[in-house]
């Protein structure tokens, strides 16, 4: 089986010699230019947040709102990447090597990450959360212990596994690879435990005296499905710009549809699972959380949800041509990675806006300042290490991968 | 390939067979037969070979439409069921719940949408597969049991409108074919050597 081209054909063989152009960032590459870009937009998003949310009281409180569902939503992709990792790592996947790499770059961001999480827990806290139940879980110095944790150990599993597979690179050591597998099995196991308390922490502890045992299976199948569709967009822009030439191909992009598609579903039956048990037990301190949200325009969100996180993605993403060609796929990713921002709006800012939803400027400023520090930690990502893992054992049969 | 292969009279040329010594042989030779024009013809091997399906010009499956159509007959027959025991045929208030309480028929309702896509995905393989095939004119080929071993074959059946016993043969000769040979029809397992006719050079 190590000699993926026996049962191959004559017209799957791909060039032996790889272009260095497509392995690499080239010299003067526009994607160069992302750590600057994202910079840039991190000190604007974050500064003008800053600056307006410090204007008056109200503002204060929708500030730190604005800046968790941002940070939120660039730290859920960066997890994503994560669990893609460690998952590829312990089922010692073969597909997906070429593609590793970039999502090795996107989970390079967590360390970074941490930090917008640190104004939130300065400053942020008595906005946020106001506790009266179970102070003995839900008390100040405890909370940002485990926030600290959680980042602790998400940031030491990026680094962990993008140092040896950077090791891999210069040393070609097989030996790394069972490394990887064998730490990946605890890895997965710290994962969950920690995505799980950091979504009971930071999202459900939001509504005062609510609680749901399956609400961090639920942030998780957001997270992965955002992820996937970062990762599709970052997939064919990387081709479209003219990296990883004949390294990513359509049969790579397919699977990553495919996936795509698997966390569509899967945050779906989370969701309406969680929604089942409370509407049908229809508990007073159960349904406080479902009650708000079927209140004035929050309920037309939780429908736009429905529909746009689930039902026409999932129909439209069944089909082949869907996942195949590279502008549908972008187009379904990008509406997908919306829908996720809402998901997670809907989650946090009816606890501020009981009546209904209320955009605010604040709410794009922090964004934009999150997603750029995101884009800077990922472009920088990109610029220290070859695209592809050069050296992985399985770089040959992920090289010629097909979906039959 | 076709849904309807004509049933032939018993000694009647079924087919021509050729074995090739490699897969490259046989995908390309699929390629030639596929670019002369034949549709009447399958390529057997003992195992999946990349891409073959491009050299035969198969075009994408039907089978994912089949259940599609029965996933989606299996969720509306759920959510239909439910929908009429509750509201027309036994009304009843379940805890003080409206009688279509659609969130309570959705678990049934995705479970029968998946029986019927599982049925659709395992009779649509069937029917289009021909399946069950009890006898097939080409097991009167002693060769032709290599094909779940080492052997790498093409058959061409007669009933292609461009089949021609001499021409057909004379192609696959030329695409690379270590032998070939016509098969003749049986409706019964032939003794072996009984029924086949060696094509001669």
């Amino acid at each position: 089986m190590s000699d993926p081209g026996h049962h191959s054909a004559p017209s799957s063989a791909r060039p032996a010699v790889l272009r260095a152009a497509s392995l690499w960032l080239p010299a003067g590459h526009p994607w160069r230019r992302l750590p600057a870009i994202g910079l840039v937009l991190a000190v604007v998003g974050l500064g003008a947040s800053l600056a307006i949310g410090f204007m008056s009281e109200a503002a204060r409180s929708q500030l730190w709102h604005s800046w968790l569902v941002g940070s939120l939503f660039v730290l859920s992709i960066a997890l994503g990447a994560l669990f893609f990792v460690l998952v590829h790592h312990s089922t010692q996947a073969g597909w997906s090597v070429v593609v590793r790499r970039i999502a090795e770059d996107i989970m390079a961001t967590l360390p970074f990450l941490a930090l917008l999480f640190v104004p939130l827990l300065a400053f942020g806290m008595g906005d946020l959360f106001h506790w009266s139940h179970a102070k003995e879980y839900l008390n100040t110095t405890f909370f940002v212990i485990r926030t600290a944790v959680y980042f602790a150990i998400w940031s030491a599993l990026a680094i962990w596994f993008g140092r040896l597979s950077r090791l891999q690179d210069d040393t070609g050591d097989h030996q790394l690879t069972r490394r990887m597998r064998k730490t990946s099995l605890p890895g997965l196991l710290l994962f969950a435990l920690t995505v799980t308390f950091f979504a009971f922490d930071w999202l459900m502890s939001l509504n005062d005296g609510w609680y749901s045992t399956i609400f961090g299976v639920y942030f998780f199948a957001g997270s992965a499905m955002a992820f996937f569709a970062f990762f599709a967009l970052a997939v064919i822009a990387a081709r479209r710009n003219g990296l990883l030439a004949e390294v990513v191909t359509t049969e790579h992009q397919h699977d990553i549809g495919k996936l795509l598609l698997t966390f569509v579903a899967f945050w779906a039956y989370m969701a309406f699972s969680q929604f089942l048990l409370i509407w049908y037990a229809n508990l007073p301190e159960e349904t406080s959380f479902f009650a708000q949200r079927y209140t004035g325009s929050w309920l037309t969100a939780g429908a736009v949800l429905l529909f746009g996180h689930f039902l026409v993605p999932f129909f439209l993403l069944l089909s082949r041509f869907a996942k195949r060609n590279p502008k549908a796929l972008a187009a379904l990713s990008l509406w997908l990675l919306a829908m996720h921002l809402l998901d997670l709006y809907w989650l946090v800012m009816p606890k501020l806006h009981p009546v209904g939803l209320v955009p605010s400027l604040l709410d794009a400023t922090a964004l934009i300042g999150c997603c750029g520090v995101f884009l800077a930690a990922f472009g920088g990502a990109l610029k220290r290490q070859a695209l592809v893992p050069l050296r992985d054992p399985r770089l040959p049969e992920s090289l010629t991968f097909e979906n039959m | 390939m076709g849904l309807l292969r004509p049933s032939l009279p018993p000694g009647e040329v079924f087919g021509a067979l050729a074995e090739f010594a490699t897969p490259a042989e046989l995908y390309h030779a699929c390629e030639g037969v596929r670019d002369a024009g034949y549709t009447r013809w399958d390529a057997h091997t003992p195992f999946p070979i990349h891409g073959l399906e491009r050299a035969m010009g198969l075009r994408a499956s039907r089978l994912p439409w089949v259940v599609l159509v029965t996933a989606v007959l299996g969720a509306v027959s759920g959510i239909g069921l439910q929908g009429w025991v509750s509201t027309i045929a036994y009304p009843l208030v379940i805890s003080g719940k409206p009688f279509f309480s659609w969130p309570a028929f959705i678990p049934i309702t995705f479970e029968l949408g998946v029986l019927g896509g599982a049925f659709g995905a395992v009779l649509g393989m069937l029917a289009f597969n021909q399946l069950p095939t009890l006898h097939h004119p080409l097991f009167a080929s002693q060769r032709f049991e290599r094909a779940s071993d080492d052997g790498f074959f093409i058959s061409i059946e007669s009933w292609d409108p461009r089949f021609d016993a001499g021409r057909t043969v004379d192609l696959l000769r030329r695409l690379g074919a270590q032998e070939v040979e016509l098969v003749a029809s049986s409706s019964e397992p032939a003794k072996p050597g009984d029924a086949t006719t060696r094509a001669t050079p």
